[in-house]
Formats: structure tokens, sequence, C-alpha cells
């Protein structure tokens, strides 16, 4: 086991139930997120994180909480992972005043400044120099936090990504960018957007360190944000990891995801990583299977109270229509 | 006291005494280090403040936006300079998607305190691609304000504003008139966001306008006065927040009014004060609101052509006579 520096923990038996209680919140979160947007409680677009939640799991044991982390639309199981309370995420799946951002951004704009959460952002790869600049933000104040910009294989083909590796690299940013690569732009697979397939060679253009990562399986995870998360707190710039994961579910709940087999997704579920890290947990005795059911109750009456919040709580008062434009509450908006 | 400075000069001025008032000021940009500037407003800054805060970045628009509008959530407050705005068009989707928003999406967890300056309008012979004015474009979008001057006393005091604003602003400036020089305080003083200056009075019509139409403008002013013609001329400063008021007080006492914009017509800042000037001073009205915008064309090279494109002071004295019944 390689021993983490100051503030990043050890793999042992409780790093991996901590593991597991994450996974199974955000897969359960999820799966009720899906299951009320049938309802039409939830509204607008959803993109669930069902099949990724390793890659969450695995990033935040290995990073600091001073680190900030940006990411894309398909978000709740980062903000989750941050620690963002499930309720307030419910809430704001319900467009309710009570929302993690007061029910103004919906599924894919969850934001903490709290938990150094720069959001979800709906316009694939724009976070990527976003995720730069706050990095820059960083470097500019004399910290040693570095900053997670996530994005998925669709992303990757976008030209920001360029423009922001190369000046990351040429400024020696402390910047992590994880590419969540789950195999489809939408319905696009990843060979069809480009020939370079292998979406870690982009970073080796720039000489950035880029290194592939299996995204089923929260230790192999961790062990690689801990090694870049090393590599970038000592000065050394920027790195790349392009994190291997599988989503299980359509694009959006709108896509019956025609564009790949079955066998190709129940090829996947054998590698579920919760089923995974279940089996794991068992076989080394981490646990018994009276311990997980302990967890797993403990997050189904979470997720209960999730939903009866976000039933509960009220909507916004038409008046917030008004405020977050700017800063000033006075703003003279043309209402005529 | 004042002196005379060229409108860059006093640009720069605005930058170094806020970059020297408050450590999270930074500016970044093409050529703004190095070379000192592609118009030199930035001349001496690098020397000054060195590589970490003033940053020459590649030709990467979208990038270095991103990067600024990162920044601004994460406690800076960059200045990023483009060499003209027609390059922030690869931009948008950082100022538009992203900075305009952040506020909004985040329901107040982020502000996003960044200023957007570079050179907007034609500049003579350029052409298609380089000529184009944005006011209207970005004055569009709620979240961002739109500042537009060429005053270079106002435009010190709008720019020292717009870098302590927490919202997001675009300053537009204008590549033909950095070396226009003109009487500028000494001394520490801010122009307030959001307020027109009246650059000339009058009683027998308003003329509206913003940037370097002010010449043409009080050109014109000039012209109508041989005639008999008082023009009250007013220099909006600010496209958003407009400054509705001092349009329609001047409109209730003049009854005419012609607005002089570089923009081209459709949709654009002289369609909104039509707009407000119909709503709030229909019954003070004594004939159509009239305005002179570039033509609804691109800008090609050719001198002749850029003439027959461009609002002069003979278009605007027409206009005027019309919106007072008169024989050209």
């Amino acid at each position: 086991m390689e021993t983490a520096k100051a503030g990043v923990k050890k793999i042992n038996k409780s790093t991996y139930l901590e593991w597991f209680e994450l996974m199974l919140k955000i897969r359960r979160f999820e799966e009720r997120a899906l299951m009320l947007y049938g309802q039409q409680k939830i509204r607008g677009f959803l993109h669930v994180y069902i099949g990724q939640e390793a890659v969450a799991a695995g990033m935040e044991s290995a990073l600091r909480r001073e680190d900030a982390i940006v990411t894309g639309y398909r978000q709740h199981g980062t903000a989750i992972g941050r620690g963002a309370d499930t309720a307030a995420c419910m809430a704001e799946l319900y467009g309710k005043a009570t929302g993690i951002v007061k029910g103004k951004g919906g599924s894919m704009h969850f934001f903490s400044a709290a938990h150094r959460y720069f959001g979800g952002n709906g316009i694939v790869g724009a976070q990527i120099p976003i995720g730069t600049g706050i990095a820059f933000a960083e470097k500019y104040k004399g910290t040693d936090n570095l900053c997670v910009t996530m994005f998925g294989d669709g992303a990757a083909r976008q030209g920001a990504l360029h423009e922001s590796f190369n000046m990351a690299m040429s400024w020696q940013l402390p910047v992590l960018y994880v590419c969540e690569n789950n195999g489809y732009a939408m319905g696009t697979s990843v060979g069809r957007t480009s020939n370079i397939q292998e979406i870690y060679k982009l970073g080796l253009a720039y000489d950035m360190p880029s290194e592939p990562v299996d995204g089923m399986n929260p230790e192999a995870v961790h062990k690689a944000v801990t090694k870049a998360a090393e590599h970038i707190r000592a000065g050394k710039g920027p790195y790349f990891l392009e994190i291997r994961t599988y989503r299980y579910k359509g694009h959006s709940v709108s896509d019956p995801a025609k564009y790949r087999t079955k066998e190709e997704v129940e090829e996947y579920k054998e590698k579920d990583p919760i089923k995974v890290i279940e089996q794991t947990i068992l076989s080394k005795k981490y646990a018994s299977e009276a311990d997980l059911q302990v967890i797993k109750d403990k997050i189904k009456a979470e997720m209960d109270y999730a939903v009866e919040f976000a039933e509960q709580s009220p909507l916004p008062d038409p008046s917030e229509l008004f405020t977050d434009n700017y800063v000033e509450p006075d703003y003279p908006f043309i209402t005529d | 006291m004042s002196r005379k400075l060229a409108l860059r000069d006093a640009l720069r001025e605005a930058m170094v005494e806020e970059m020297r008032r408050d450590e999270t000021v930074f500016l970044m940009g093409e050529e703004v280090a190095a070379y000192n500037g592609a118009y030199k407003v930035s001349k001496g800054m690098l020397d000054e403040f060195g590589p970490k805060r003033v940053i020459d970045t590649p030709i990467a628009e979208l990038g270095f936006t991103g990067i600024g509008v990162g920044a601004a959530m994460n406690g800076l407050r960059p200045i990023v300079e483009f060499m003209t705005w027609n390059f922030a068009i690869l931009a948008f989707d950082q100022i538009v998607n992203n900075a305009a928003k952040t506020l909004s999406q985040s329901a107040g967890n982020f502000s996003c305190p960044i200023v957007f300056r570079g050179p907007s309008g034609a500049a003579g012979q350029l052409a298609q691609q380089h000529s184009q004015t944005f006011e209207s474009w970005m004055a569009n979008v709620p979240g961002l304000k739109v500042i537009s001057c060429v005053h270079p006393a106002d435009a010190k005091g709008l720019l020292k504003s717009a870098i302590r604003d927490e919202n997001p602003v675009c300053v537009m400036e204008s590549e033909l008139l950095y070396g226009y020089q003109d009487e500028v305080p000494e001394g520490e003083y801010l122009v307030p966001i959001g307020k027109a200056a009246v650059r000339r009075e009058g009683t027998d019509v308003t003329l509206v306008t913003f940037n370097k139409m002010i010449f043409p403008a009080l050109e014109a002013a000039d012209e109508l006065a041989k005639e008999g013609i008082s023009a009250e001329v007013i220099d909006l400063r600010t496209i958003r927040p407009l400054d509705h008021q001092t349009i329609v007080n001047s409109v209730k006492k003049t009854n005419r009014i012609v607005v002089i914009d570089e923009s081209w017509p459709f949709a654009g800042v002289s369609s909104e004060i039509a707009y407000v000037v119909q709503k709030y001073a229909f019954d003070y009205l004594d004939a159509p609101v009239t305005r002179v915008n570039a033509a609804d064309t691109s800008l090609p090279y050719a001198s002749t052509l850029v003439d027959a494109y461009m609002p002069d002071a003979a278009r605007i004295v027409k206009a005027v006579k019309e919106v007072r019944y008169m024989k050209a």
C-alpha cells in the first residue's frame, strides 16, 4: 500500500466502507431521480451518473476539501462526492427554493462555494478553461490547492481543451484534468469522434503527464489521483487522467441508447463498480453482509428523507427571478 | 487640476491605479505585456507589475477568456483585453454562457467580477471581419454591463468603476480614437456606470449617441447651429444599464430625437432607444423617432464603400432636418 502524504488517507478497511457508502448513495440518488422524472416530479434535462460512481469515490478520498472541482452536466455524483447534502440536491431537481442553488440551476447546475464545488456546466467543455482559471487563481494566491477539471469524452474533442492544455502547461498551473471517458458522446462512440481513441494521448502532445485509469475501481482512481496530486502540489504543473468508465443509462432520460448493444451493456454490468466493491469488502472481510445492510438501510432512509424534503419544500417566489442576475439588489431591469 | 491625456493613456491610468490599489487585479490578453499592447494601452505595465500580473496569452480567445472567468469565480479580478471585440466572438461562450450566468446559475454561490475590454467599431478600411460593433450584442445579455465611451476622462473613470464592479463588465473602446486627447482630471475619481453625459445642451432636437459617433454628432450640432437649430447631444457612455431618464428628459424638452448608432440597424441600441422614447415621451414627440445607423450590410474595403456605410455629420444633419420637417 502506498503511503499517502499528509491530508491524504491510506487505503484501508474504512476507506473501502466510505467508498461503498458514497457510491451506493450516488447510485440510489440517481435511481430515485430517474423514478421521479418518470412521475414528472423532475423536469428539464436529467443526466445520471449510474456506472461512474467509482470515479467520484476514488477521487474524493485522494483530494483535500480545499481543492476545487468543476465539471460538466453529468454532475450529481460529483457534487454528492464533495459532500453536498442529498436533500438539497433532490430539492434542486424539484426546482424548489430549498435546493442547493435555490431551484435556479436544476440537474445540470449544482454549485456550492462551501464545498469548493464550482459547478456543473451545461456547455460541453466550457468548464475546461474555467477549471484552468480556477487553478490559475490558486497559483496566483500562492496556495498549494489544485483544481480538478472534469469533462467527458465528448468534451475532449472541443478546441477549448487544447487551448487550456497549452496555457496550463505553459504557465505550470495546478490543475488536474480528468476525462471521464464513458465511451459515448451522447450517441456517438469515442471511435467515431477521432482517430485518436486513447484520449489520454491528447495530453502527451503538450508534454503533460497523462495516463489511462480504470474508472470502475475506486482504488485505481484513488491511486492515480494521489500520484497526480502529489505531482501538481510539488509545483510541477498539470496532470491528465483519462478515467475509463461506463454509463449504464442513456445520455439523458430521453435517450433509449440504441447505439450500443445489449451485450455491451451486460458486459459492463458484470463490472458494476458497486457490485465489485461489495464483493471485495466481503471477500476481504472488511465487513459482513449484515454490516453492509446497515449502510444500505441508512442510505435508503437518507433518500426517503431527501424526497420528502423536496416534496414538502416551497417553490421559489416569482420575485426570485430578479435576484442573482447582478450582485447589487437595485439593478434597473427593463420591465416593460 | 487636469492635463491632456490620450484615450489609451487614460485607460492605462485606470488599470494601473486599480492594480496598485488591489493585488487581485491583473491584465491578460494577446500582446499586452512584452509588446506593450497592440494599441499601446498597456505600455509599461509589464515593467511595473511583472509577468505575474501582466500576462501575454497565446492566440486562444476562448481559452484565455475562460481562464479569466474561472479566476474571477475563484477570488481574482481579471481584466481580459481583446485585440478587438471582433476576436471576442471566439470567446462568446465564456462571456455569454458563463461570465453572465455564473451568479444566476449558482444562485449567488459564485460571482464573476471580470472586465472584458477592447476596441469595437469600424476603424477605416479593415474590411468585413474587423469592423463590427458589439454594444447591442453584449447589452442584450442579462448579467453583463456594457460601457462604450471614448472621452478620455470618462473612459478612465468608467474603467475604474468596471474593475471595481462585482459583475462582469464589457468595455468597448475605439481603435481610431486611442490617440484622441482631452482633459483628464488629476487624482482619484470614478465615473458611475449607467449614467449618460450631456455633451452639449440644446433646445430644438436631441442627438443621442455613443463611442466615436459622438464626433459626427457634435460636428452636426455645429452645422445645425449655423442654421439656427439648437441640438442637445447626449453621450450614453453606458449601454447596459441604459440611462433612460436622461434621454427622456431631453426629448421632453426638445420634442425631437435622432439616434446615431454605428451598429447595424436591426434590433440595435437605436431600436431600444426608439422604444423607450415612444413609451415614455410619446405625448412630447413632434416627429417620429429617427435614427442614423451604419448600413445594413457588411463593411467592404474600398474607401467609397466605407464612406457609404458609416454614419457622418451630413447624414445626421439630414435626419435632423427630417424631424424638423425642413427641406434638406
